[in-house]
């Protein structure tokens, strides 16, 4: 494999230690009902890790975990899964993000709160970590007119 | 005019010291900030969301419940403001095949 | 926490905030801005906002220096000011 920059010392640093980075942004992510952490936290350390790979081993090798055409469609998802879990609590009756609405029927309303949080913090950790992944690719001018 | 920068800004430091000076403690229970009631005689939100963030949501972490369920919207605002940043970063920096 | 180390936290910030503002070097001040960051995180933790001050250490010194770091790259690195 070729390498993209001049040292090796980088390039294995960076690839050892980006993984780690984002296990700890998954740990913190699942584990906001917990304790300290949730849904932006964990965006960010997620993306902490891909732009440690896209600064260490080159642009064009780390496209294999996010890739540049696909991070402001999957922002958007994002948004679009948090304004959607309110707005499924509309169509059903309550207001707008009153998670006790959701069409759940076997659940409690305490239950269907806790899951509702969940949802939203998936919504808000998918949004945060691709747009930042999008602004680095846009600053660099990656993934547009084949100069990656 | 740099000897009036510097006095402009001790007398700013004077004054937001001795401002601090008159705050309550850290912690202090009898602060306005840690009643049940504000000095008007209103009940406070927060003293519901301490109380009952628990039975409502059954989660353990009060930080993600008034974050992800009591003050919901505002949260949606701030997606919204970061996904108006990658829109504009997308439509202003990214440049189109020629 | 004892108020001692609160204080080295609070002139940290001051010397650090100093440092950054007076540098010409751009991608030093940077990285003098990132030690700010992060002290501003420790003194949150101190004063019982874990939260706040896991974001503040999260992005403000993670996120924000890397992005300062690529407009310099883009740019110029010496100010001129």
């Amino acid at each position: 494999m070729i390498s993209q920059t001049q040292s090796p010392i980088i390039e294995i640093a960076a690839r050892g230690l980006a993984p780690v980075i984002q296990l700890l942004g998954i740990y913190v992510f699942f584990h906001g009902h917990y304790g300290p952490g949730g849904g932006f936290q964990g965006g960010v350390l997620l993306a902490a890790g891909v732009l440690l790979l896209r600064l260490g081993i080159g642009a064009s090798h780390s496209q294999a975990q996010v890739t540049s055409k696909s991070t402001v469609a999957l922002c958007a998802l994002g948004a679009f899964i948090f304004a959607g879990t309110g707005l499924v609590a509309i169509l059903w009756g309550g207001d707008f993000m009153d998670y006790a609405y959701l069409p759940v029927q076997w659940l409690e309303a305490a239950d269907l709160r806790y899951y509702g949080i969940l949802f939203v913090e998936i919504g808000i950790t998918i949004a945060v970590m691709t747009g930042l992944i999008a602004i680095y690719d846009d600053l660099l001018g990656i993934g547009n007119a084949g100069n990656n | 005019m740099k000897l009036l920068q510097f006095l402009l800004l001790a007398t700013l430091g004077s004054i937001l010291c001795y401002t601090v000076l008159d705050m309550p403690p850290r912690g202090e229970i009898d602060a306005p900030a840690s009643r049940m009631e504000s000095p008007v005689g209103t009940p406070v939100a927060g003293a519901y969301y301490i109380q009952h963030a628990y039975e409502d949501t059954h989660t353990p972490n009060m930080v993600a419940v008034v974050l992800a369920d009591y003050r919901s919207v505002d949260t949606f605002g701030e997606v919204v403001v970061v996904f108006a940043g990658v829109m504009t970063c997308f439509f202003v920096l990214r440049r189109r095949r020629p | 926490m004892p108020w001692e180390i609160e204080f080295l936290l609070f002139i940290i910030l001051i010397v650090s905030a100093v440092i950054s503002l007076i540098l010409k070097n751009l991608l030093a001040a940077v990285v003098t801005l990132t030690i700010y960051s992060f002290t501003v995180a420790l003194i949150m933790i101190s004063l019982g906002a874990v939260d706040v001050g896991f974001t503040e250490a999260v992005v403000g010194a993670g996120v924000v220096g890397i992005f300062f770091v690529v407009a310099i790259f883009k740019t110029t690195r010496k100010s001129y000011d």
